[in-house]
């Protein structure tokens, strides 16, 4: 039923094509050719100096590494606090209220009645 | 004019429902409001079956010189009708229950405190 | 006739029928062993599935079937039940099935300790049966029921620990969403029968004007609908649902709201395709209404889930950004249908929203099935709490990785096949749809890696010190999720051919819709 020509076919949309097993086939390559240029490089290290020591923007490593790891709500805090404004809108839109849930429902039925029933 | 009188109270009780269901704060007055919906809904679908001057539509026990099926009413609304009634029963039944678990949980009623999955 | 003719010819009620007898039979099963009882119920799924396989065999070579209950020759005008099957049903099917039997495998361990499993099994088993009535169903009333069904025993499954207070709240408000949305498509069912007299489908489609009240039963009809599968501004029961359920039942919820999505398509496409003919300036109304809708829910869905503590609930808004793409080619199929030179747009847009149905709901199963394994490790579900697991459990983090590429549609991933074929669709609409859509891809990938660097990666914690990988039967769940994903990325020719394609060529064709059932007539 599933020839090994069907297997590799692309797929044509409207306006372009895709086909994956090239894909895979060249990224394995330009994988294969970064790995050899990375063996032309030096293998040695200094130890115990500056090079095995991880940045911190010159701030010191504290002793238990459990703190210094960035929590879950604060990763992307440049991102929220430019769009504060959107983000206050949202908040005060989901506010959890059973009755709200409805009364949105019913704002958008209006609505689309208005435009599909009435015009 | 005094046949259009069911379905203008089919509309009033929709909107008394959900003018409980959005408006009111405590959870079981919602409950109740959706009661009420479901009940002008069967309304609606009975009343959409009636025929002037019509009789029930049992075959077997018709009286003298009905022409069927001309003048009976419609039988299957009724029986729509009645896979609705059931289901809201128990749509009903388990609303109640989640009600009686929430109040033993959040120790109130009041819709606007239910709230802890918010944002 | 054999065995095989008789077994398809009777396989569309038996494939409703065999997961119900199995809902019934649970908790008597349940007296004998706990392991009689598991191994019961996916015994149940896989008659199930074998039925499913017969009936997709048959409907992919020969057209429509149909399963007349009742009387079939009588003079009266009667109204009959009948299940009508279709290429895009038996997909939907498809997509059931697999999300079942991923989910009973799964749950075979993640619920162990938990009390109260027979009634657990048995609603597990009653939502598989009346989400496949509902996509396997030709009449509208039926339709109603099957709904209502769904909704009463995903209600009981989401508030499934109740001695977590936010389950029953959860539990709550969605029951109260779901009940009037199906009273109000109980409304239009009576419209319906009051204008024409008829509850099949087809019949319908075939006598269909677009009259006043017409108009208010396909807004009726298609708001609700939408706001079962999660349309914002009416998403916001979709996290909480999805956030408090069981992680190993949600995926079964998952099937139920993608349902809802059919019952969309089947609405707008069958049901109304003869009325949308005749008048095409209200058709491109409804469809911009749609396109809209659709652009808003993607943003919404993508905006919210960044800034979101909880694991669960974090998905559940990206799965409601999700279904923002598949109603994004709905209003695109709608809008450019009969216009003769861009019908080949609407069809490609359509073959990426199908082929999105079951990429999403794979996609985001995975990472609920993950999330469910970190939570049965590490009893912690805040974003906050994490760190480091991923030096103890190896295999689950393979399986998010998997799931990261392919949720933010990155090659060569199956996601990454459906999204293409939606963005080069759209573009040629309107280039600012596509661009929407790829910002919001964009922000998946930013979202997933947000989890993956704060729950995977970073410090060893003392408190994860004894956390080890989770039992063989999770990971078997995961592992089969993780094998279609990359089989339907790496092959998406073969998928599109032999099930995308057929569905959307049985949903454009009315005609033979109709004429299966009133052709003898």
């Amino acid at each position: 039923m599933l020839s090994l020509e069907s297997l590799l076919e692309t797929l044509k949309t409207g306006s372009g094509f895709w086909n994956p097993v090239v894909w895979v086939v060249a990224i394995a390559i330009i994988f294969l050719l970064v790995y050899i240029l990375r063996g032309f490089g030096k293998k040695d290290y200094k130890k115990e100096t500056g090079q095995t020591q991880a940045f911190l923007s010159g701030n010191p490593e504290y002793e238990k590494k459990e703190l210094m790891h960035v929590k879950g709500s604060n990763v992307y805090w440049g991102f929220t606090e430019t769009l504060k404004s959107v983000y206050d809108v949202l908040k005060k839109m989901h506010n959890g209220n059973a009755s709200d849930y409805v009364l949105w429902f019913l704002i958008i039925m209006a609505v689309v009645f208005i435009f599909v029933g009435l015009i | 004019m005094i046949y259009n009188i069911p379905f203008i109270a089919v509309v009033v009780m929709i909107f008394i429902g959900l003018y409980a269901v959005v408006f009111r704060r405590n959870l079981i007055k919602m409950v109740i409001g959706i009661t009420i919906i479901e009940c002008g809904v069967n309304l609606f679908l009975i009343t959409l079956g009636y025929r002037e001057g019509g009789v029930a539509p049992i075959y077997t026990s018709l009286p003298k010189g009905t022409r069927y099926p001309s003048e009976m009413v419609l039988p299957v609304p009724q029986a729509l009708t009645l896979t609705s009634i059931v289901i809201g029963v128990a749509v009903l039944a388990l609303m109640l229950s989640l009600v009686m678990h929430i109040y033993k949980h959040y120790g109130t009623l009041d819709v606007r405190k239910i709230r802890r999955l918010k944002e | 006739m054999n065995l095989l003719d008789v077994l398809i010819q009777h396989s569309p009620p038996l494939i409703v029928a065999v997961p119900l007898l199995g809902a019934f039979l649970t908790p008597l099963v349940g007296r004998i062993n706990e392991k009689v009882r598991n191994i019961f119920a996916l015994v149940m799924i896989s008659i199930t599935g074998f039925f499913i396989a017969l009936l997709a065999s048959d409907v992919f070579t020969n057209g429509p079937r149909v399963y007349v209950f009742g009387a079939q020759n009588l003079t009266l005008p009667v109204v009959r039940v009948l299940f009508e099957v279709d290429s895009l049903s038996i997909f939907m099917a498809i997509v059931t099935f697999i999300l079942a039997f991923v989910a009973l495998v799964y749950s075979w361990s993640f619920m162990k300790e938990n009390d109260g499993l027979d009634k657990y099994y048995t609603l597990v088993l009653l939502v598989v049966a009346s989400t496949l009535g509902m996509e396997l169903t030709g009449d509208i009333f039926n339709f109603f029921v099957f709904l209502e069904i769904s909704c009463i025993s995903s209600c009981a499954l989401i508030a499934f620990w109740v001695h977590k207070g936010e389950s029953l709240e959860a539990a709550f408000k969605y029951i109260v969403i779901s009940s009037i949305g199906a009273l109000f498509v109980l409304f239009a069912v009576g419209i319906f029968y009051a204008q024409y007299n008829a509850l099949n489908i087809a019949t319908l489609a075939n006598v269909i004007q677009f009259t006043f009240l017409d108009k208010v039963a396909l807004v009726l009809l298609v708001v609700v609908l939408g706001m079962k599968a999660g349309l914002v501004p009416m998403h916001m029961w979709l996290p909480d649902s999805y956030g408090e359920a069981p992680p190993s039942v949600t995926i079964v919820i998952i099937g139920a709201t993608q349902a809802s999505l059919y019952g969309v398509f089947r609405m707008c496409f069958t049901l109304y395709s003869g009325a949308f003919q005749n008048i095409t300036i209200s058709e491109s109304t409804i469809g911009l209404i749609i396109i809209m809708l659709a652009l808003l829910t993607i943003l919404i869905g993508v905006l919210m889930a960044l800034i979101q503590t909880d694991f669960r609930r974090l998905i559940g808004f990206v799965a409601v950004a999700e279904i923002g793409y598949i109603f994004l080619t709905i209003g695109v199929g709608l809008v450019t249908l009969h216009d003769p030179d861009m019908i080949e747009v609407g069809k490609t847009a359509m073959q990426g929203g199908i082929f999105h149905i079951i990429n999403d709901c794979l996609d985001v199963g995975l990472l609920f099935l993950v999330a469910g394994a970190i939570y049965y490790a590490t009893r912690e579900t805040s974003l906050n709490e994490m760190s480091g697991l991923a030096r103890n459990m190896r295999c689950t983090t393979i399986f998010f990785l998997i799931g990261l590429l392919a949720v933010s549609g990155i090659p060569p991933m199956n996601g990454f096949a459906s999204k293409l074929l939606i963005y080069q669709s759209t573009y040629q609409l309107n280039p600012i749809i596509s661009i929407i859509a790829i910002l919001a891809s964009i922000m998946l990938l930013a979202i997933f890696v947000k989890v993956f660097y704060s729950a995977f990666l970073g410090p060893k914690i003392s408190k994860f010190e004894n956390v080890k990988e989770v039992s063989k039967s999770m990971l078997i769940g995961m592992g089969v999720v993780s094998c279609i994903i990359i089989i339907f990325g790496l092959f998406p020719n073969i998928v599109i051919h032999y099930l995308v394609e057929p569905a959307v060529n049985a949903l454009l064709n009315n005609a033979q819709y109709i004429s299966v059932v009133l052709g003898g007539v």
